[in-house]
């Protein structure tokens, strides 16, 4: 069912849920989180439909927001229950004023304690940390593969990261980093060097450079291919490489020292598989924290070695 | 024949004349029921009955329908006049008894006084000096009294003398409207109807319970009334505690009156205010700002508001119980005005697992296990345990059983004021607070009360639309808790 609401106040929405349930007569329901979604009119589709689907796994109260400046104070609700998620959708335009306190009209409608998460899918608040409704969650996922920039996007989250933080083009890597564990597990062999290749831009690649710096204690090359993303991993050991090799975006060859070829599906996840994925741990993730100090460690000693460099040179 | 004194009131408006109709509706009010409205206005019957009209039409639950609101308005009178003006009464006292001549009544007659409580003795005089308190054998003559009922135990005690000096502690009924609900009822089945529940119902298994009654909105037009009462006056002395005494008492023995009265009154004598009254009370007054999508002014700036108010609009208290089932389980009573959402509910936090036979990191998003007795708006049962997330990895988090009252059974349950007037009109008190009640939830209360007031500094400012103040938060992390987000 989908209830349009002009003009209206949390107290209206919340109501307004309440009733809508109860004359749906759904059985008792079970939700386990709110889950915040700020976009922009564009990214809106994509994301609803990304947010239903993950809703399936983890049934929860979904808050799209969508706000928009203005001179005058606007707030617009449709309420959707039962419509392909066993849990609730309401999506909630504010213009004008309102969209300047949007934790105002946010806050009365959390589901009862219980965890909240907030998620940008593209375009994220300046001062993320003090942002009013990023406050009220516990955790945050951003996606610096959806900035303009992403690699500067990636650093500059790098650079505030507060512990329930998350960037999607980690969890982009999981599968990745269990292959890579895997393969070291099986052929547990002195890593000399490790190259990483991508296309251009890709925030994971880095990520991913970064977190093998930290795991191997080597310093990672990072290679530009043509994509489509991340499309190889080479760790060199004195028998030859254990490689990870993915032209195609969906099926990946997987070579270890002394063993035959074999092919795995690692294809590219959408995000609704992101989503679901990040939604089962909502524990802040210290392996990501622990990966996101060490890229910005990478780049301050390797920026301090260049600029010592530099300044030998010029002397 | 329900006679409303205070009858331009918002409540009578709100929800006694939708709930006198919705009676009507279900066919539950006596053929010649009369309704008649005393006031300070100039109005004749019609244009009262237009205002019960409107107020019918906007407010009831039940559909409207023309031939029930013919009967319904046939027996609608207005007196209009000043309570101590004797010829005023006088009119009133002759409407009554043309009244019941004309509608057979009987000569069964309630007082609702929907006035504030300064005007008691006024009006009940006039009611002894007019003859309409006598009690007759085979008519009755009931008083309505709503909150509060005092402002401390000393005004409570003059209240009860004033009230019973003419009418017998029978016939006063003490309306609180939150007795009525279905689910405080409901407090009383889920506890006394299931083995599942009491086994637990205990210090061996309860660490602590958090009695909540939030609303979103400021205090409106009820300047006059709310200044210089405040909220812990106006809610918890009445409504929080006897939600605490229906949580906490014993079983009863059955559930007439006297019997559930013992019991509540048993468990209200074994309560006790904090013993530090600088840790564990919080009072806090909302600021201005947004809530819930519209700016709101702070209590300061509402109308009719002096700018030196000391008045809480939010209060905390720690109320422990001094008995076998209860001892170091603390009480945590809450209430205030524009927080986040409007909602009453008691939850029962449980002890954790004593082990857990999990990984650190599998358990970290676990909480604890609660009961949740929701009393408005979404009436029903919460029940907050541990599960595993679907997936390969063993991570367990809190999910919620949640089961509402409001889909089990399709009948729209009786608004509170529908069950209440009922009951008056029925003379079945078991939900009503005898005036002993009333002086022992006073007892509770007048200590931290007088504590507040000999504070030098004012209530702490809180932001519209949140939770309370920080000193709140405080008061529950000391004991190693923290608040519920209802």
């Amino acid at each position: 069912m989908i209830v349009n609401l002009e003009g209206t106040t949390s107290s209206k929405i919340s109501a307004e849920l309440v009733r809508i349930r109860h004359s749906v007569g759904s059985p008792a329901q079970s939700m386990v989180l709110t889950l915040i979604i700020v976009c922009d009119e564009s990214e809106f589709p994509s994301a609803l439909q990304a947010s239903i689907v993950a809703g399936r796994e983890h049934p929860s109260r979904i808050l799209l927001v969508v706000t928009a400046p203005g001179r005058d104070a606007g707030l617009d609700a449709e309420v959707r229950i039962g419509e392909g998620t066993p849990g609730e959708v309401v999506v909630i335009r504010m213009h004008g004023p309102v969209a300047a306190h949007p934790a105002s009209v946010i806050r009365p409608l959390l589901f009862p304690d219980s965890p909240v998460v907030i998620w940008w899918p593209g375009k994220v608040p300046n001062n993320r940390t003090g942002d009013e409704l990023a406050k009220l969650a516990m955790r945050r996922m951003t996606d610096a593969a959806a900035a303009p920039r992403p690699l500067t996007a990636l650093r500059a989250r790098a650079r505030d990261y507060i512990p329930g933080d998350t960037d999607l083009s980690w969890t982009r890597l999981t599968p990745w980093r269990a292959l890579l564990a895997a393969a070291l597990d099986q052929y547990p062999a002195k890593i000399r060097s490790v190259s990483v290749e991508s296309e251009r831009n890709n925030p994971s690649a880095d990520l991913l450079a970064a977190w093998l710096r930290s795991k191997l204690k080597v310093s990672v090359n990072r290679r530009v291919s043509d994509g489509p993303g991340l499309t190889a991993v080479r760790m060199g050991t004195a028998a030859g490489d254990i490689a990870i090799t993915r032209p195609d975006g969906l099926l990946a060859s997987y070579t270890v020292p002394g063993q035959p070829e074999r092919l795995v599906a690692l294809k590219r996840r959408n995000f609704t598989e992101l989503l679901s994925e990040e939604l089962r741990r909502l524990d802040p993730d210290v392996i990501y924290e622990r990966t996101v100090k060490s890229l910005l460690d990478g780049e301050r000693s390797t920026s301090s070695k260049s600029r010592a460099k530099k300044a030998s040179t010029r002397a | 024949m329900l006679v409303i004194f205070g009858v331009t009131g918002d409540l009578s408006t709100k929800k006694l004349m939708p709930a006198v109709y919705d009676l009507a509706n279900r066919g539950l009010l006596p053929p010649g029921f009369a309704l008649v409205g005393f006031a300070r206005r100039e109005w004749a019957d019609q244009d009262f009955a237009h205002v019960v009209h409107t107020a019918v039409k906007e407010h009831a639950r039940t559909p409207f329908r023309e031939e029930v609101w013919q009967q319904l308005s046939e027996g609608i009178r207005f007196v209009p006049g000043e309570i101590g003006d004797d010829q005023a009464v006088s009119r009133l006292a002759q409407t009554i008894l043309d009244l019941d001549e004309a509608r057979g009544t009987g000569g069964n007659h309630a007082f609702y006084l929907s006035i504030p409580p300064g005007l008691f003795q006024t009006v009940v005089d006039q009611l002894r000096s007019h003859g309409l308190a006598e009690q007759h054998p085979g008519r009755w003559s009931r008083v309505v009294i709503e909150k509060p009922f005092g402002h401390d135990l000393a005004s409570a005690r003059e209240l009860n003398r004033i009230v019973l000096s003419v009418f017998p502690s029978s016939s006063v009924f003490r309306i609180d409207h939150y007795l009525g609900k279905e689910t405080v009822q409901n407090i009383m089945a889920v506890r006394f109807a299931n083995e599942l529940f009491e086994p637990v119902w205990n210090n061996s298994f309860v660490d602590h319970v958090q009695i909540t009654m939030a609303e979103d909105i400021g205090i409106g037009g009820r300047a006059g009334y709310f200044d210089g009462i405040g909220i812990a006056r106006d809610v918890i002395q009445n409504h929080l505690l006897q939600l605490l005494a229906l949580t906490a008492m014993e079983e009863p023995n059955s559930f007439e009156a006297s019997q559930l009265r013992a019991e509540k009154q048993k468990v209200l004598d074994a309560a006790r205010p904090p013993k530090r009254m600088d840790l564990h009370t919080a009072r806090g007054r909302y600021a201005g700002g947004w809530a819930g999508g519209e700016k709101v002014r702070g209590y300061l700036e509402e109308d009719r508001i002096p700018p030196d108010s000391r008045t809480e609009t939010y209060a905390a208290i720690r109320v422990d119980i001094d008995n076998r089932r209860w001892a170091g389980v603390p009480f945590y009573l809450r209430t205030g005005k524009r927080l986040a959402r409007r909602v009453t509910e008691i939850a029962l936090g449980f002890k954790r697992a004593p082990h857990l036979p999990f990984g650190q990191t599998d358990t970290e998003e676990l909480g604890y296990n609660a009961i949740v007795l929701r009393i408005q708006p979404d009436e029903g049962v919460t029940l907050r345990f541990g599960a595993k997330v679907p997936g390969t990895q063993m991570e367990i988090r809190d999910v919620n059983m949640d089961f509402g009252y409001g889909e089990a059974f399709t009948e729209s349950s009786p608004e509170a004021y529908e069950r209440l007037i009922l009951d008056v009109l029925l003379g079945d008190p078991p939900l009503f607070p005898q005036h002993e009640e009333v002086e022992l939830s006073w007892e509770i209360l007048d200590p931290v009360l007088d504590y507040w007031a000999s504070l030098p500094e004012q209530p702490e400012p809180y932001e519209p639309g949140s939770w309370g103040p920080k000193s709140a938060d405080l008061m529950l992390a000391r004991d190693g808790f923290t608040w519920r987000r209802p």
